[in-house]
């Protein structure tokens, strides 16, 4: 990743993906995650917020098409104190909010770290969109795309920018497989066909297990991320 | 100085944040105002003339002076009622600025930037960033006047599902509007020097104002202005 690039703009906002911020620190890590609509994004999130809050100082950027409604489903769920979550507009449409015009998200990342900073990671939700939302290197430093079982058992095979170079990529709901006639080995068998190494994890948020694969998959990227700061 | 930096600057899809803003259309197609090509080009040519006028002459003079800056910002939030309106104009002018900086790196703007953490209005960075683009005056009117009509224009699009076809022969039909508005512009910023601000247009939108405001407070919405 060419993160470390010098920046000549050494004062006020720092330009996009610069490491680290106009006083000299480094940022936090940004995680996007994106994927269709109701798949788990959100629900994601708030796991992940909860299993590492303890560890890691924490702030969320939500991207809703038309609402506040996954801001708010954070702050009911209390995952995070208030001053922790900004909801950006996105005017009906997220993946350009996300890629092709990620201004207010940098705005919202920039802002998190100057009121409640020195923040540690940032994850950065898309609002539900399609399969080749994927976010700018400007904006994230890995993203993740969530799928489910439910949406159909192809979406892997169809691939799509999300699905094949997503640095995670979430087959979630895997409870709901054998409700809906999804075959999860296929499912397993596709996404290796299009990602090759690239890691999956198949969750279910309704399950013992969790979050843990994907939070594990979190620290680290947040190890790496803290070494290459040192 | 390169005519195509006036592309560059006036092109949609330069990342400054607009997409996310009607411009007033979202409130207006609410309240039955604009319901199709007609009336669009209704709503904006008032646009134009009021709210493009004034953010036009303020470009034009940001555009010339490198000083007064800051007087251009608060002529503007002495003009503007509405907070919601001024709100989404510093929120724009940031990102524009954070745009016009990594594209035409200035000390200038990088100046503004330090004065304005938060965000100068946009029309007064909009005219600094011309200038940093090696353009002129006319340049920066005419960007701030096709942006009034053209923001609300495309959300149009996206709001009624108006014919994308009809909603650019609107901006098309502006052509003559838009001259004599850019025009209007750069004759009133080339007096700010004597005359001092009082020379720049001052036309007011209060239905915009209002609606704006109005808007603002919708629970649920698909632009943020
Ligand atoms: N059965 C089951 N339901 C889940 C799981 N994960 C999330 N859900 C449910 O799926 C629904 C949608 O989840 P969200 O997290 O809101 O989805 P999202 O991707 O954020 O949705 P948008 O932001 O609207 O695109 C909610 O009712 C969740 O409770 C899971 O693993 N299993
Ligand atoms: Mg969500």
């Amino acid at each position: 990743m060419h993160l470390d690039h010098d920046h000549t703009h050494s004062d006020a906002a720092a330009v996009s993906a610069d490491a680290h911020r106009p006083d000299g620190r480094r940022r936090a890590l940004r995680i996007g995650l994106g994927g269709p609509v109701g798949s788990g994004k959100t629900a994601t999130v708030a796991a992940l917020c909860r299993a590492l809050r303890d560890e890691l100082s924490l702030a969320v950027v939500t991207n809703d098409i038309y609402t506040r409604e996954d801001a708010e489903f954070l702050l009911r769920e209390a995952v995070l104190p208030p001053e922790r979550i900004t909801a950006v507009e996105t005017g009906a449409c997220p993946h350009t909010a996300i890629r092709d015009d990620i201004s207010a998200n940098l705005e919202a990342v920039e802002d998190l770290e100057d009121e409640v900073g020195p923040l540690d990671l940032i994850l950065v939700e898309s609002g539900g969109d399609n399969l080749t939302a994927t976010f700018s290197r400007g904006l994230v430093d890995a993203q993740v795309f969530v799928i489910d079982v439910a949406g159909g058992d192809d979406i892997p095979r169809k691939g799509g920018p999300g699905v094949t170079t997503a640095d995670l990529l979430i087959v979630n709901k895997t409870d709901l497989a054998r409700y809906v006639g999804s075959d999860l080995a296929r499912m397993a068998a596709d996404a290796k066909a299009q990602r090759g190494e690239l890691p999956v994890v198949f969750q279910s948020l309704r399950s013992e297990e969790h979050v843990a694969p994907v939070a594990d998959w979190v620290r680290a990227r947040y190890a790496a991320w803290a070494a290459a700061a040192a | 100085m390169s005519r195509a930096a006036l592309l560059i600057l006036a092109d949609g899809r330069f990342p400054a944040g607009g997409h996310a803003h009607s411009g007033g259309a979202e409130a207006a197609v609410k309240a039955g105002r604009v319901t199709g090509a007609p009336s669009l080009e209704d709503f904006c040519r008032g646009r134009l003339h009021t709210t493009g006028l004034v953010s036009a002459g303020l470009a034009a003079a940001a555009a010339l002076g490198a000083d007064g800056r800051a007087a251009l910002d608060e002529a503007v939030d002495a003009h503007t009622r509405s907070l919601a309106l001024r709100t989404a104009a510093r929120k724009l002018g940031r990102q524009l600025l954070r745009a016009g900086r990594a594209t035409w790196p200035s000390p200038e703007l990088d100046a503004l930037a330090r004065a304005f953490p938060k965000g100068a209005h946009q029309p007064v960075v909009l005219g600094t960033t011309a200038r940093a683009a090696g353009l002129g005056p006319a340049d920066a009117a005419y960007c701030a006047a096709y942006e009034t009509v053209s923001g609300p224009a495309t959300a149009v699009v996206r709001l009624l599902g108006l014919d994308p076809f009809e909603a650019t022969a609107v901006l098309a039909r502006l052509g003559a509007d838009l001259d004599e508005v850019a025009a209007a512009a750069v004759r009133a910023a080339h007096r700010v020097p004597e005359e001092g601000l009082h020379a720049l247009p001052a036309a007011s939108a209060p239905l915009l104002e209002i609606g704006g405001e109005a808007h603002a407070a919708w629970p649920v919405r698909l632009f943020a202005s």
